[in-house]
């Protein structure tokens, strides 16, 4: 070790510094930077790509401090269960204070990457003044932004390659932002701005188009029809991601046919998504392009009969990652199985969020895609039914799988072959499957599928739970099995008190766990603040009463409704508001 | 014992929740008010006036009261699906297809024509002058059809032996086409008729 220590610092920094270089991954500089202090100096001044997964454990004062010459920030906000409306609208997960601790400290950001959190348009604009080399930015499932946000970043990132908006609720002013980009910009790569509602001004678009040469990346908005998307292809066959608007048109018209030309001229195709509103008949437009796709999203297009996307999927045959909505059902996941030989990752969403009886998916088609595809690792199915045996077929064939989110439309539902519940099926799945890093569960579950997390998922770093398990027991297989846990989240469950206190410790070497509609209580969760002062626990109402109201109402006794704990360097945020209360 | 009775002979109907519409996003309901499950729970001190779960054992229970699905149960939050999703599957769903059946008056057979494939008069008028193109008697050309979206000739065309478009709305009513906007046609559209000319005197 002396001698290892004596030769290394014989490289002066600037080797130090080439060689981190070509480390990429967070976790290994962390780790080169425990190594010695020349190490962490050189590693500290040379972090250029920072990832914050909770914007309240650090703060934006230290992130400055610890690597001063960062370019590029990866922030998230709000728990996940944020996405599904179980966390109150204004929770937090404001990106302005470290936008503008950035701007005062000169940081010389060039990319940000936000994810759940609120986004104003005043951090936007801030943004878009204070770093002269920024680059790129995207947001994905954030808020609180309205399109004037975009136009100060279109019209002030001279240099900007790319602006990503994904699933993003933006208020969309109707306004000109996209005619915003000033004619002297052509360093775009990719823009995508698919979630907006708005109209953009089509001809400003396609001016953008055409003299940004270097653009590889389009995502257009339903608002665009397909005479747009038309010109667009003219103007740019060099795409290599391409997001369609609406895809809607008469099949015979002119237009269209036009259209047909401009795809086939699109050689470097190879993902495509957006048909946002789209006609089943106007699919055969792309069929010249499908077999050199790689990545496929029809999941915004519920209008698409299952044989009109199986059709279309016959002609994917190199497709590794698919998108699609249940409508397609078991007997087209039976095309996929046959055609899709290279698939990796497949997304089936529901089709009827809102009752109207559209057929959907069950194990046959899991199990016909297992089977079927060789490489696939990572899965979210959404389905009407599933059976043990199907998940035990499901992980013999499939011992890759690094995410596996099964979701059953019935959140409780049990076995539909035998009635029991569906323990067994998920307990093989972590049993085969030894790389899993991602899980979740759903259907009738009791501790026992509990049991089998803890002892086979070694690799697990994040789980899901809903509406499972019998007991503390339950929870406590979990935390004491999973050593590599990072995130848990646990909605609707029987679990409280013993299971929460058993191994407080475990919780910093977690990022986060949330419970909601659990058998915690605030007594509990007050035991566990006051022993745990590096951890965040916070008590978060359905009432958005103020917090004195809360106190006065609530006794050690009650259960607290919705608790959400962190780790934290520095303590209690100070942007909390009413309804939420760290203890 | 697994009782023979199992859930999957139960309608498919009553074992799926659903969702509010978009937009009563506030209306938090509390999961023991939606969902009738029965669920296991072993902790003594669970509170009795704010348990969310009824104990009764669920797990090796033959009864199949135990085992009822919830009826078109809301839950928050679920099926887990981000609000971007779900408000374009709400859009989707009021903007299903809408073919409709176009009778012109002296052609021998109808045709249909999917509404939701134009988005204005202009694009509907376009596809009636080539569907019918072959049809025509008189001056039903595309130039023709053009002038019939344009209330002003319309009056001078009346009088002739051309053709005017109409439709019959949600109520039964014939009405002439091109008074509302684009959308509101769309969605009280039935069917559409091309009449003679001289027939079509007694509309607007």
């Amino acid at each position: 070790m002396c001698l290892f220590q004596s030769v290394m610092n014989y490289f002066p920094e600037e080797v130090l510094e080439h060689v981190f270089d070509f480390l990429t991954s967070h976790r290994d500089r962390n780790a080169v930077s425990l190594v010695c202090k020349s190490w962490y100096s050189v590693e500290k001044f040379s972090r250029k790509k920072v990832f914050i997964g909770n914007c309240y454990a650090v703060n934006p004062e230290r992130l400055i401090a610890r690597f001063p010459r960062l370019r590029s920030l990866i922030l998230k906000g709000k728990p996940h269960f944020a996405d599904f409306n179980l966390v109150p609208h204004d929770w937090g997960g404001h990106v302005y204070p470290w936008i503008e601790a950035m701007a005062k400290s000169r940081i010389n950001l060039e990319e940000l990457r936000l994810k759940r959190m609120v986004v104003s348009d005043e951090s936007l604009k801030l943004l878009a003044k204070s770093f002269p080399n920024f680059k790129s930015l995207v947001l994905v499932s954030c808020e609180g932004f309205t399109t004037n946000g975009l136009a100060a970043i279109a019209s002030n990132c001279k240099f900007l390659r790319e602006l990503d908006l994904q699933e993003n609720e933006v208020d969309d002013r109707k306004g000109h932002w996209l005619s915003c980009f000033p004619e002297s910009c052509t360093s775009l790569v990719s823009l995508n701005f698919a979630c907006l509602k708005g109209e953009v001004n089509a001809a400003a678009l396609e001016r953008l188009v055409a003299r940004c040469r270097n653009l590889r990346s389009l995502r257009l908005n339903h608002a665009l029809p397909l005479e747009v998307l038309q010109k667009i292809l003219v103007q740019a066959p060099q795409l290599n991601d391409l997001g369609t608007g609406s895809f809607t048109h008469d099949p015979n018209s002119e237009t269209f046919i036009k259209l047909k030309n401009a795809v086939k001229n699109c050689h470097s195709i190879r993902s495509l998504s957006g048909f946002l509103d789209v006609n089943g008949r106007c699919l055969p437009a792309v069929y010249p392009i499908c077999a050199n796709l790689t990545a496929l999203n029809l999941s915004y297009a519920p209008g698409i009969f299952s044989n009109e996307l199986t059709k279309l999927i016959r002609h994917c045959k190199k497709i590794e990652r698919l998108w699609i909505l249940d409508t397609i059902g078991d007997k087209g996941l039976g095309v996929v199985a046959n055609t899709c030989k290279e698939l990796q990752e497949l997304r089936v969403f529901p089709s009827d969020l809102y009752g109207v009886g559209n057929a959907a998916v069950t194990e046959e088609g899991l199990v016909a895609i297992s089977a079927g595809c060789p490489k696939l690792n990572s899965i979210l199915y959404f389905c009407q039914q599933m059976t043990n045996a199907a998940l035990i077929t499901v992980a013999k064939n499939c011992p890759n799988f690094i995410r596996f989110r099964l979701c059953t439309l019935n959140p409780i539902v049990p076995d539909a072959a035998t009635n029991q519940p569906l323990d067994e099926g998920f307990g093989a799945i972590v049993q085969s499957c030894k790389g899993l890093t991602r899980l979740s569960v759903s259907g009738q579950l009791t501790d026992q599928v509990f049991l089998y997390i803890g002892m086979y998922a070694e690799q697990l770093e994040m789980l899901s739970i809903a509406f499972a398990g019998d007991s503390d027991k339950g929870m406590l297989y979990v935390l004491n099995g999973c050593k590599k846990l990072k995130k848990l989240e646990i909605r609707d469950s029987p679990f409280g008190n013993m299971a929460l206190l058993s191994d407080m410790g475990k919780y910093e070497t977690m990022r986060s766990l949330w419970m909601s509609s659990c058998q915690v209580t605030l007594g509990a969760c007050k035991t566990l603040a006051e022993k745990m002062p590096r951890l965040n626990v916070e008590i978060i109402s359905e009432n958005e009463g103020g917090a004195g109201e809360v106190e006065a109402r609530l006794d050690d006794r009650d259960r607290v409704e919705k608790m959400y704990l962190y780790r934290t360097l520095v303590g209690p945020r100070t942007d909390a508001p009413d309804f939420v209360r760290t203890l | 014992m697994v009782d023979t009775v199992t859930i999957t002979t139960l309608d498919v109907e009553e074992t799926e929740l659903r969702l509010g519409l978009p937009g009563a996003g506030d209306k938090k309901r509390g999961f023991e008010e939606t969902v009738d499950l029965k669920l296991n729970l072993s902790s003594k001190d669970a509170p009795s006036d704010q348990a969310h779960f009824q104990g009764e054992n669920v797990t090796d229970d033959a009864n199949t009261s135990s085992a009822k699905p919830p009826a078109k149960a809301q839950v928050v939050g679920w099926p887990p699906v981000r609000s971007f999703r779900k408000n374009v599957i709400a859009r989707s769903a009021a903007e299903e297809s809408a073919f409709v059946k176009v009778s012109m008056d002296g052609a021998p057979y109808l045709r249909k024509v999917d509404l939701k494939m134009y988005k204005t008069y202009q694009e509907l008028s376009d596809a009636f002058g080539k569907m019918f193109s072959s049809f025509t008697i008189g001056k039903c050309d595309t130039q023709g059809m053009l002038d019939f979206m344009n209330e002003s000739k319309l009056m001078d065309l009346l009088n002739s032996s051309d053709y005017v478009p109409t439709y019959e709305d949600k109520d039964g009513d014939w009405m002439l086409v091109g008074d509302v906007p684009w959308e509101m046609f769309v969605g009280s559209c039935k069917r559409l008729r091309i009449m003679k000319g001289t027939e079509a005197k007694g509309l607007g």
